[in-house]
C-alpha cells in the first residue's frame, strides 16, 4: 500500500445530552426593557409549558468544542478530492459566503416593501438572466428549493400546458439510467412511469423511443450528458420525435457542469429543465443542503411558471401575482435566495469565458482519470464521456471485492469514495466525477490509490473487503440501524451505556 | 495531461458533441470580476434593502438574534463543504449533529421521531398531508384558513394533481382562532387529516387539543403546523398531534428574503415508515463503538424510485445545523427566557394598539387600522417597517394588519409605532 495518510488524534465526543448538566448556559440576553408577562395568565394553563425536558444545558466552550470535535470526523472538499459522480463536488468559493452575509441582503424580510427591496430583487433578476443565457432558455424561476423540487415544478408546468390543450396525458418516459428523483417526481405530479432502455453505448435507443412515444406520453425526462457521462448524440432527433407527438422534452440539469459555454439545452430541443445551483454553480452542499433548483423554460411554457414572478415596471422591480395560468406556488416566498446570491457571485467571478474554461477543465480531468484507470478497471460503456465516467467492479469481483469495498478502501487512502452502485444499468458501478477543481497532482494521487487498490484486490482481497482500517469509525452496521431503528437519544439509554 | 490522453487540444474532448448543437459564440456574460468588485456589487445592492430600518414584520419570517457561535460552526469547512453523509465512516460529524437535531426536535414538539429536515415549513405541510393520505387510505384534507396563506397555496399546488381535495375551515371573527364548529361540520369519513397552525397566522394560540379530539373521533389525523419555533419554548408541545410540520427559521436562520430555511416533519414512531426525507439512526461500527448512519432508506427515491414517499433528495442540512447550534447555545433555560422576552415585548406593543382578535397570542397579533397602507407609509417616514396588511389574503380583514415583536424590538420603536397609530 502506498502510505500517504497518517491517522490523526481527536478526542471522543459524547452527545450534547450526555455532556449537559443542570444550570449550565452559553447565552446571555439583554435585560428586558418592558414589563415581564406571566405566561400562565397570558397563555392560559392549557397552553403554558413548564419545561423542555432533557433539552441540552452546556457552556459556550463546551458547545464550540462539541461541534468542532464532531466536524473533525467529517471528510470535506476542503480536505481533498470528493469524486462523487453526478454530485459535482467542486470548490465552494468563500467570497460567495461573504456576499450572502451582507447585512441588507441577509436580513431582508420577504414582506418588506418592494421599494426597499430593489437591491435584492436586482440580484435575483441578474441571476435569472444569466441562467437563461447559459441554458439558452427564455425564462427562469428561482423558486424551487432543490433539484428534485425543480423537477416537480417543471413537470407540473408540462402538465398545465397539456391540460390547457385539452388533456394532461398519462405517463412520463424515463431512461433506465436516470436519477431516482425522476420517477419519484413523476408520481408526485400524477404521472405513471415508463422506463426506456439504454443501448450498448449507454444512450437512449432512438428507435425504441420512436416506438413507445405516443399520445399518452406527456414528456421524456432526460439527463444530458446522462449518468454515464455520455452526451446523447441524437438529442435533436429525440426532441423531434417527442414534439411530433405533442410531448415535451424535460431535461434534468444535474450534469450541466459538462455543458456550460459548450452547448445549451435550449438550442438542442429541451422545453424545460432544472439546474442545481449546489452542483454546477458552486454553492456549498453543506452535508446535504441547502440547494436550489431553478427551472428554465422555453417561451410556450412561460404562462405556467410558478407565481409570483419578477417583473420590471416604471418604478423598478415588482412581484407579479397576476398570472392566471400559473401552476401556483411551489414554496413560500421566493426561493432559497441566500443560495441565489452565492451562485451569482460564482458566475460574476468567472464571467462567460471563465465558465466555459471551467467546463473544459472538468471534462479534461474526468477524461484524464478515465484514461489512467482503464488498464485497471472495467469500463462497460465505451462511448466518449464528458464530465464523469463510470467503471464497474467486474475485474475485482472475481476476487470477491465489490464496488462498495473499493469505495471503503479509498477512505484509507484519504479520499472520499466515488458514487457507489449507480447508475443502476451498470452492475457494480463506480461513478467518478472529479470536477474542474482538482489539480493534476491531486488526480495523480487518486489514480495511485485506485491502482494500488486494484492490486490489493488481487493479492489481499480480505484487506479491501474489511476496509476502512485507518478511520476512527470502522465499517458501520447499517442493517441493524434499519432493523431496530434508534432515531433519538433518550435518557434511559444513556443510563444503560 | 492531454499528452497522456493522446489528444492535441481541449476541444478534442468534445468531438462527439454534434456540431449543430454546439454554442458557436461566447456566453453573453460580462468578464470575470475580482473578489473586491464582487463584494462591492453585493454591498451596494444590500444597502438598497431597508438597511437601518426597524421592522415589525413577522408572518412566517422572524427577526431573532443570531448567536455568533452559529456562523462560527457552520463556516467550518468540514460541515460546509461535505456532501450528504452516505459514507458513514467519514461523515460522523454531520450524522451525529443530525441525530442531535432529531432528538431536540422531538423534545421540543413532544413527538417520537423527526426527520433530518425538509426544504421549509411551506413544503413540509403538503408532504405531511400526503403522508396522512398514505397512512389513512383516505384522500380529503381539511386545512384551517388561519394557516399561513402561502403555505395553503403550496398545499393547493401539491394536492391538485394527486386528486386530494382540500377544504378550508373558517376561523372565528371574534377570537381569531379556528372555528371548531365549522370543523365539526366539514369533517367526514373521507377526511385524512386536519391541518392546524399554532400560533396561527394571526398569532393566536390555537385550541389544537380540541381539534385533535375532533379529528381522532372521525378517524382522521391531526397535522400541527408551526412557523414561529421560538414559541415552543413557552407553549405546550403538540403531544396529541399525529404529525408536526414546522419551520425553524426563528432558530438563527437569517430572513434572507425568504430562504434558505429549514422545515421539519416529526411524528409518532408507528408512523415513521411513511415519513419523507432523510433520517439518521444510531448503530455500532465493527469495533463496537457507537456510530450513526442514514437509515430507513427503503422509503426514499434512490431506492424506491416511483414508489418513494417523496422525491426529496437534497434538503437543508447546513441550515438545520444552524438550528442545532442555536438550540444548544440557548438550551433548556435560554429558549424559555427568549420566548418569555418575545411574549413580553409583543404584549407591551399590543397593549398600546387596537387589537382585532380576543384570543391569546405569543409574539404576533392583528390590529385594526382604517388604512394599513397609510399607517405603514407614516411608519416608513420614521424608518420603521410596520406590519403586513391582511386584505390581500383575507378580503374580510382589509382594515387589519399583522404585527410582530421579538426580543430585538426596541421599546422606543414600539412607542413610536403606538404614536403613529394614535395620530
Amino acid at each position: 500500500m502506498i502510505k500517504k495518510v497518517r491517522p490523526h488524534i481527536n478526542q471522543n465526543e459524547v452527545l450534547l445530552f450526555e455532556r449537559s448538566s443542570p444550570g449550565k448556559r452559553g447565552y446571555q440576553l439583554p435585560p428586558l426593557d418592558v414589563p415581564h408577562i406571566d405566561p400562565l395568565s397570558a397563555l392560559g394553563a392549557r397552553n403554558a409549558r413548564s419545561e423542555i425536558a432533557d433539552f441540552p444545558e452546556v457552556s459556550e466552550v463546551e458547545a464550540i468544542r462539541h461541534f468542532t470535535r464532531l466536524s473533525a470526523q467529517n471528510y470535506a472538499i476542503d480536505l481533498g478530492l470528493y469524486p462523487l459522480g453526478s454530485c459535482t463536488m467542486k470548490y465552494n468559493p468563500r467570497v460567495n459566503e461573504q456576499a450572502a452575509r451582507v447585512e441588507g441582503l441577509a436580513w431582508a424580510h420577504p414582506y418588506q416593501p418592494e421599494g426597499l427591496s430593489q437591491g435584492i430583487m436586482q440580484v435575483m433578476a441578474a441571476l435569472e438572466q444569466a441562467l437563461a443565457e447559459i441554458t439558452g432558455m427564455d425564462a427562469v424561476t428561482l423558486q424551487p428549493a432543490a433539484g428534485a423540487h425543480g423537477e416537480f415544478t417543471g413537470i407540473l408546468m408540462v402538465r398545465a400546458l397539456l391540460e390547457s390543450q385539452g388533456h394532461p396525458r398519462k405517463k412520463l418516459l424515463i431512461p433506465d439510467s436516470a436519477h431516482g428523483t425522476n420517477p419519484a417526481t413523476a408520481t408526485m405530479a400524477g404521472y405513471a412511469v415508463q422506463n426506456i432502455k439504454s443501448n450498448e453505448l449507454g444512450m437512449i435507443d432512438v428507435d425504441e423511443l420512436a416506438r413507445v412515444a405516443d399520445e399518452d406520453v406527456a414528456a421524456l425526462m432526460i439527463t444530458n450528458p446522462n449518468t454515464l457521462g455520455v452526451f446523447e448524440e441524437h438529442i435533436r432527433r429525440i426532441g423531434e420525435i417527442l414534439h411530433a407527438k405533442g410531448a415535451q422534452l424535460y431535461m434534468d440539469g444535474a450534469n450541466m457542469n459538462a455543458l456550460v459555454g459548450i452547448a445549451r439545452p435550449g438550442d438542442f430541443g429541451a422545453d424545460v429543465m432544472h439546474l442545481n445551483l449546489h452542483k454546477t454553480f458552486s454553492t456549498p452542499h453543506g452535508g446535504g443542503g441547502p440547494g436550489s433548483g431553478p427551472v428554465a423554460v422555453k417561451r410556450h411554457l412561460i404562462p405556467f411558471l410558478p407565481k409570483p414572478r419578477l417583473s420590471r415596471g416604471d418604478d423598478g422591480w415588482a412581484w407579479n401575482y397576476d398570472l392566471p395560468e400559473s401552476i401556483g406556488r411551489v414554496r413560500a416566498f421566493y426561493g432559497n435566495v441566500g443560495v441565489h446570491i452565492r451562485a451569482l457571485a460564482y458566475i460574476m467571478a468567472h464571467g462567460g469565458k471563465g465558465l466555459r474554461n471551467a467546463t473544459l477543465d472538468a471534462v479534461l480531468n474526468s477524461n484524464y482519470l478515465r484514461v489512467l484507470l482503464e488498464p485497471y478497471y472495467d469500463l462497460p460503456h465505451r462511448a466518449p464521456t464528458l464530465h464523469e465516467c463510470v467503471f464497474s467492479d467486474a475485474r475485482q469481483a472475481k476476487h470477491g471485492v465489490r464496488t462498495s469495498d473499493i469505495a471503503k478502501r479509498l477512505i484509507d487512502y484519504g479520499f472520499h469514495p466515488y458514487t457507489v452502485s449507480f447508475p443502476l444499468i451498470v452492475p457494480g458501478a463506480m461513478m467518478i466525477e472529479p470536477t474542474e477543481t482538482e489539480s493534476k497532482a491531486e488526480l495523480d494521487l487518486f489514480v495511485d490509490a485506485l491502482i494500488s487498490i486494484a492490486k490489493e484486490a488481487e493479492e489481499t482481497p480480505e484487506l479491501v473487503r474489511t476496509a476502512p482500517h485507518d478511520t476512527r469509525t470502522s465499517r458501520v452496521d447499517e442493517v441493524t440501524a434499519a432493523r431496530k431503528p434508534i432515531l433519538r437519544w433518550e435518557p434511559a439509554q444513556a443510563k444503560e451505556s | 495531461m492531454l499528452e497522456a490522453m493522446g489528444l492535441s487540444s481541449l476541444e478534442d474532448l468534445f468531438s462527439h458533441v454534434p456540431p449543430e448543437v454546439r454554442l458557436d459564440r461566447p456566453l453573453d456574460i460580462p468578464p470575470g470580476k475580482s473578489e473586491y468588485e464582487i463584494l462591492d456589487f453585493f454591498r451596494t445592492h444590500g444597502s438598497e434593502c431597508a438597511d437601518g430600518y426597524a421592522s415589525f414584520l413577522g408572518a412566517g419570517v422572524y427577526r431573532h438574534y443570531r448567536p455568533v457561535l452559529v456562523d462560527t460552526v457552520v463556516s467550518r469547512s468540514e460541515f460546509l463543504t461535505s456532501y450528504t453523509p452516505y459514507q458513514a465512516e467519514i461523515s460522523q460529524g454531520t450524522l451525529t449533529t443530525i441525530f442531535e437535531f432529531q432528538t431536540m426536535i422531538c423534545q421540543l414538539t413532544g413527538m417520537e421521531v423527526a426527520n433530518a429536515s425538509m426544504y421549509d415549513g411551506s413544503t413540509a405541510v403538503p408532504e405531511a398531508a400526503m403522508m396522512a393520505v398514505r397512512l389513512t387510505g383516505r384522500d380529503r384534507i381539511l386545512v384551517a384558513r388561519s394557516v399561513h396563506p402561502e403555505y395553503r397555496e403550496v398545499l393547493a399546488t401539491y394536492s391538485r394533481h394527486q386528486a386530494i381535495p382540500v377544504v378550508e375551515v373558517n376561523y372565528s371573527q371574534e377570537s381569531g382562532a379556528l372555528d371548531l364548529s365549522d370543523l365539526e361540520r366539514k369533517i367526514n369519513p373521507q377526511t385524512a387529516a386536519v391541518i392546524v397552525q399554532s400560533p396561527n397566522f394571526f398569532g393566536i394560540v390555537e385550541n389544537y387539543q380540541e381539534a385533535a379530539e375532533i379529528a381522532h373521533r372521525h378517524g382522521a389525523l391531526l397535522i400541527f403546523v408551526f412557523t414561529e419555533a421560538v414559541s415552543l419554548g413557552i407553549l405546550e408541545p403538540p403531544r396529541t398531534a399525529d404529525i408536526v410540520a414546522g419551520e425553524l427559521q426563528s432558530f438563527a436562520i437569517s430572513p434572507s428574503y425568504g430562504g434558505p430555511f429549514a422545515g421539519i416533519i416529526a411524528t409518532k414512531e408507528k408512523f415513521m415508515r411513511q415519513m419523507p426525507g432523510r433520517i439518521v439512526g444510531e448503530t455500532k461500527d465493527t469495533r463496537g463503538n457507537r456510530a450513526f448512519c442514514l437509515t430507513l432508506a427503503a422509503r426514499e427515491q434512490h431506492i424506491r424510485r416511483e414508489k418513494a414517499t417523496s422525491n426529496i433528495c437534497t434538503n437543508q442540512a447546513l441550515v438545520a445545523l444552524m438550528a442545532t447550534v442555536f438550540m444548544t447555545v440557548y438550551g433548556k433555560q435560554g429558549l424559555r427566557e427568549l420566548a418569555g422576552q418575545n411574549l413580553a415585548k409583543a404584549h407591551y406593543l399590543a397593549g398600546k394598539l387596537p387589537l382585532r382578535f380576543s384570543g391569546a397570542f405569543f409574539n404576533e397579533f392583528v390590529v385594526s387600522a382604517k388604512s394599513p397602507d397609510a399607517v405603514n407609509e407614516r411608519l416608513l417616514q420614521q424608518k420603521i417597517i410596520g406590519g403586513v396588511p391582511l386584505g390581500r389574503h383575507y378580503p374580510e380583514l382589509k382594515t387589519s394588519m399583522l404585527l410582530c415583536a421579538t426580543e430585538m424590538s426596541k421599546r422606543e420603536d414600539m412607542d413610536t409605532v403606538a404614536e403613529v397609530f394614535a395620530t
